[in-house]
């Protein structure tokens, strides 16, 4: 899995469209616009199962801007905004 | 020696099925109420183990870490720490995990350990991991973690059995002495460190299948379709609104007649007099007005229990999110809404589905400015005494859009309200980034909903009996005393404190265009909105009162300019004066400040929209 990681470019989870499938590969909180502090926006990622080697698919998007973002993150679904999604680095 | 009550807790993330193993253990036996000075709701239960012990369990709030991010998510660390006011700490923790999902779960219960609390953990929804294949090696897993394991199924009659036994084996040899709590919030890389160590012990004990929920999959392709979910939506709603508009309706007809007939048979039994106003006027009418609403609440709740419990609601919020973010609230906030249509009180009380303490006080603040039902006596008699049944363009009725109007202009100001909020007032509180968990779809539960609706009417009734109780009598005290002179013809309220006080507040109202009749009926109409429709009627001195709406409408159009009518619509959409609303206010945001914030922003937006309606309409010769 790791060469098929290699050969394709990270990019964050908030640009990507409905349809997409990857593996997270790191936290990145610095420069989102996000209302919560770097480290709590880490936090909670992480409590709702984006840690790095997690398989994410986005599953739907919402009408207005394609946001929230439905995501799948290994074996649960979790809504989350566009903003707090550009925290998660995919590949 | 009877062992002494045995105090249990259930800690889980979102979902893992707390209350349905909350109420598969207390039946019914539970008890309701809100944390002190917050406005989470404290749910306790009671039951008797299968040995005899004697227990009691609290419902806590749905958390992903003991980190404490929100108000709920603060009572359970505290609770689980014994750090809560007047709460005892728990002999033993059940973290209640989803077996279906068991990544977060289990992290939380290492988090969990460091408490040092006795603890259990509960393989909840054992029968949904089974059928997707997915197997666990409990005792491995015990041993990994340190921790008892239990499967549940807390939606199967029986499915506790193995939990009662396990109950009953541990709490025999609970340790005495204190264990030690190394607890401390976990910083970034600890977080990571312990999901993967949780992540690695489920590698080690529980076989996936990875066979996803095709069920869930199927419906969600058309619930969440961006266009096709809003239209789903649109579809539950429209049930939902002639639910509680049309099919509430016979039974609430049935106990306002109910209601009637009491009020009758006291006025048929009891001397005339003060103990019979005071009974038919005060107690009967009074909170009688109020328990007619019971059908509405409980038809609500009914419609919201049931999508909860189904997993819709966390999709509404995600499609209603971005819509309803422009205006600064939350996804979750559109069913309370929608609700206050109906009435603020069901409303408020279903803004407890909102987690974020902000999100929600903004939504509480904002439902009272939805339209709701009984106001619309008050709007249909100004409208047809005032307003011509034309025809405007053609064909749209004047009337009706005249309605139409007052009810866009009430969202429209909550919607401007709530910006306001969000940008002035509340800034300091991080707003809740919208992250929320779509739980799988599951068969609603008709002993879960059948206890949920118990339990919310049971509330809404004990406090019309108490709070909404002493308003009624306290306006009917206004309206009654002192008590008009013997001989006297006009009616016996314009001798009563609440002319004098109507009087008082003329020279106030008079910039409004409103007369010392026009206040007088706003105080009564405190008791509920559509209560003013009568008083009008009592000071104008008409016989018959409500029934006769129309001819009230006659004497108000020879009475009234179209200035003051406009003005007295104006008025209405923001109309503060709903004692039984304030109550609830004060119930659910555990503050007498927020309940006399809402008071007062509404009463200033209504003297501010009467002003310049009626000012306006005097200037274009309404006058
Ligand atoms: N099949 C099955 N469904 C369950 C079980 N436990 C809970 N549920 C369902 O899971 C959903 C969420 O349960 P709930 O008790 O509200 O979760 P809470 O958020 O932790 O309080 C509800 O629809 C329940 O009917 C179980 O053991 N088996
Ligand atoms: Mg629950």
């Amino acid at each position: 899995m790791t060469d098929h990681d290699d050969t394709r470019p990270h990019m964050p989870l908030g640009l990507a469209l409905r349809g997409y499938t990857g593996v997270i590969q790191h936290l990145s909180t610095k420069d989102t616009d996000s209302a919560l502090s770097d480290i709590e926006l880490e936090s909670r990622l992480i409590e709702l199962g984006f840690v790095e080697g997690a398989r994410v698919e986005v599953l739907h998007e919402g009408l207005v801007g394609r946001d929230p973002i439905a995501v799948r993150v290994d074996s649960i679904t979790i809504a989350v905004r566009r903003r707090e999604a550009m925290a998660i680095i995919v590949a | 020696m009877e062992a002494p009550l045995l105090h249990l807790a259930l800690v889980g993330t979102p979902n893992s099925g707390k209350t349905s193993l909350f109420n598969a253990l207390t039946g019914s036996r539970q008890k309701v109420a809100n944390y002190p000075g917050v406005t989470v709701e404290r749910k306790e239960g009671f039951f008797v183990t299968p040995l005899g012990r004697q227990v009691s369990v609290v419902d806590l709030p749905g958390t992903y870490s003991l980190r404490g991010r929100s108000p709920d998510e603060e009572i359970t660390r505290d609770f689980v720490l014994g750090k809560a006011s007047g709460e005892i700490v728990p002999d033993l923790v059940l973290c209640v995990a989803d077996s279906t999902n068991l990544r977060l779960t289990i992290r939380l219960l290492l988090e969990l350990k460091r408490t040092g609390r006795p603890m259990i953990l509960v393989l909840n929804m054992f029968d949904i991991a089974a059928r997707r294949g997915i197997t666990v090696d409990v005792e491995r897993l015990a041993k990994e973690l340190g921790v008892p394991v239990v499967t549940s199924i807390a939606v199967r009659k029986g499915g506790t059995a193995d939990l009662l036994a396990l109950t009953d084996e541990i709490s025999a040899k609970l340790a005495t002495e204190p264990q030690e709590n190394s607890w401390r919030a976990l910083s970034v890389s600890e977080l990571r460190a312990t999901q993967r160590e949780a992540d690695r012990i489920i590698a080690d004990c529980v076989s996936l299948p990875a066979r996803p929920d095709t069920w869930t999959a199927r419906i969600d392709a058309v619930v969440l379709h961006p266009v096709g979910g809003l239209i789903v939506l649109a579809l539950i709603l429209f049930v939902m609104f002639q639910a509680v508009f049309a099919w509430a309706q016979p039974a609430m007809d049935l106990l306002k007649s109910g209601f009637d007939a009491l009020g009758e048979l006291v006025k048929a039994t009891l001397p005339d007099g003060l103990l019979q106003s005071f009974l038919q006027d005060g107690v009967i009418s009074g909170v009688g007005s109020v328990i007619v609403f019971l059908p509405q609440i409980i038809l609500i709740f009914l419609f919201i229990l049931l999508l909860e419990d189904f997993g819709y609601m966390a999709r509404a919020a995600f499609l209603m999110d971005r819509i309803m973010g422009g205006a600064g609230l939350h996804g979750r906030a559109f069913i309370p809404l929608l609700s206050s249509f109906a009435c603020a009180i069901p409303g408020i009380m279903a803004t407890r589905v909102i987690d974020n303490k902000r999100d929600r006080l903004t939504t509480i603040l904002i439902a009272p400015l939805m339209t709701c039902s009984a106001r619309i006596p008050v709007y249909t008699l100004i409208i047809s005494a005032f307003i011509p049944a034309k025809d405007v363009w053609g064909f749209i009725n004047l009337q009706g859009l005249v309605m139409f109007g007052l009810y866009a202009t009430g969202i429209a100001s909550a919607l401007a309200v709530s910006f306001v909020i969000k940008f002035f007032m509340i800034r300091d509180y991080a707003p809740a980034p919208f992250m929320l968990e779509l739980p799988d779809y599951k068969m609603p539960r008709l002993k879960s909903i059948a206890i949920g609706i118990y339990t919310r009417a049971k509330m809404f009734l004990q406090r019309a009996g108490t709070t909404i109780f002493s308003m009624m009598v306290l306006i009917w005290f206004l309206a009654s005393f002192p008590q008009p002179p013997a001989g006297s013809t006009e009616p016996a309220i314009d001798f009563s404190l609440a002319a004098i006080i109507g009087k008082a507040l003329e020279p106030l109202l008079a910039p409004v265009g409103f007369n010392w009749q026009i206040a007088v009926a706003l105080i009564p109409g405190m008791a509920a909105r559509e209560v003013a429709v009568a008083a009008l009627g009592t000071v104008y001195a008409i016989e018959g009162g409500k029934e006769a709406a129309e001819q009230i409408g006659q004497v108000l159009a020879t009475k009234w300019s179209l200035a003051t009518a406009l003005s007295m619509l104006a008025w209405y959409i923001f109309a503060p004066q709903c004692a039984s609303t304030l109550a609830v206010i004060r119930r659910e945001t555990g503050s007498w400040g927020w309940m006399a914030a809402t008071f007062t922003y509404m009463l200033v937006l209504a003297y501010a929209a009467s002003l310049v309606t009626y000012n306006v309409a005097v200037a274009l010769g309404a006058g």
